[in-house]
């Protein structure tokens, strides 16, 4: 496999636009900026988007040499057991499949992390920007096990899903994956095109415990 | 609803998050150009309904999106065993018919 060879800094592509461009997430349209303005400020649920980062899907069976360059690249070494990941303040990784990652990072970094790759690993394997079709929601609250579990049938009891676990899984009629941040905070990564549904949804199953929008 | 357990995932998820693609252990011809009309359509189009034990191959569709079988038994829904791609089932028909 190591006679692979990836070259040249044409495949990445640069996705971000021009500095006088204004980027638009997913829930551009549902204006929450306002919405938490004038919305409620107590509830149940905080719900967050975390718009325009730089998403990133790491595919590859590596090897130890490229666990190295993988871990000096991202200044954190990957997840290899199962659903778990790694949060550090510059970057997050999720497990996804045995072989498969995804990389979060803040949304200006996504090209250049993207170009280094390119640049200094070897051997055999795939890194895809997928910012343009994704968009974080960062759920967090003291009723938000609640809101989850009308929603998803993964079991969130802590015993079963402690801090730092990630699961791709179902999510309404749609799927997200899951990464629990913190004790009563989780992450949900969804698809561009299910981001208003899941919006809607989110509200609908907060209802009844009071939905704070935080900018 | 069945409880699958997911060898890659190492978990037990919803039955949800999963979708059955068939018979497993299905060996593609080494060379198809050499195979007969029969045997291609075979390959292709014929699949064992057993009573009882059956080898199936399952997608983990929602969550890691790996394939792995299951040895199920059509009569009972139970699944006997969940094994990765390329092993071999230690649960075969005969074995249970002798218990």
């Amino acid at each position: 496999m190591s006679d692979v060879t990836v070259a040249e800094s044409k495949l990445v592509t640069k996705q971000l636009p021009e500095a006088d461009i204004v980027g638009e997430s997913p829930l551009h349209h549902a204006d929450l900026a306002s919405v938490s303005q004038h919305g409620p400020k107590e509830g149940g649920v905080y719900f967050h988007e975390r718009k325009l980062q730089g998403l990133l899907t790491l595919r590859c069976v590596p090897s130890a040499e490229q666990l190295s360059q993988i871990e000096s690249l991202l200044g954190a070494a990957l997840p290899m057991e199962p659903l778990t990941s790694v949060t550090t303040d510059a970057v997050s990784i999720r497990w996804i499949s045995p072989d498969e990652w995804l990389i979060i990072v803040a949304g200006e970094q996504a090209f250049d992390l993207e170009t280094r790759f390119y640049e200094s690993m070897t051997g055999h394997y795939s890194l895809v920007n997928i910012s343009g079709g994704t968009t974080i929601f960062d759920v967090s609250g003291s009723q938000v096990v609640n809101m989850l579990k009308k929603s998803t049938p993964v079991d969130l009891h802590p015993r079963e899903f402690p801090v730092g676990k990630v699961v791709s899984t179902v999510f309404a009629k749609s799927g997200v994956t899951i990464c629990r941040l913190e004790d009563d905070k989780y992450e949900l990564v969804v698809r561009r095109s299910f981001a208003d549904y899941l919006w809607l949804w989110i509200q609908d199953a907060s209802r009844e415990y009071g939905l704070v929008v935080k900018a | 609803m069945f409880h699958i357990y997911c060898p890659h995932c190492c978990e037990y998820r919803e039955e949800e998050e999963f979708h059955a693609a068939g018979q497993s252990h299905i060996a593609r011809p080494l060379d198809p150009d050499a195979c007969t009309d029969k045997e291609w359509g075979e390959f292709m189009y014929f699949r064992a309904n057993p009573r009882g034990i059956h080898h199936e191959l399952w997608v983990h569709a929602a969550g890691c999106r790996k394939y792995f079988n299951v040895t199920r038994d059509t009569q009972t829904y139970e699944i006997n065993e969940v094994y990765k791609v390329g092993e071999q089932p230690t649960v075969v028909a005969n074995a249970i018919q002798s218990k």
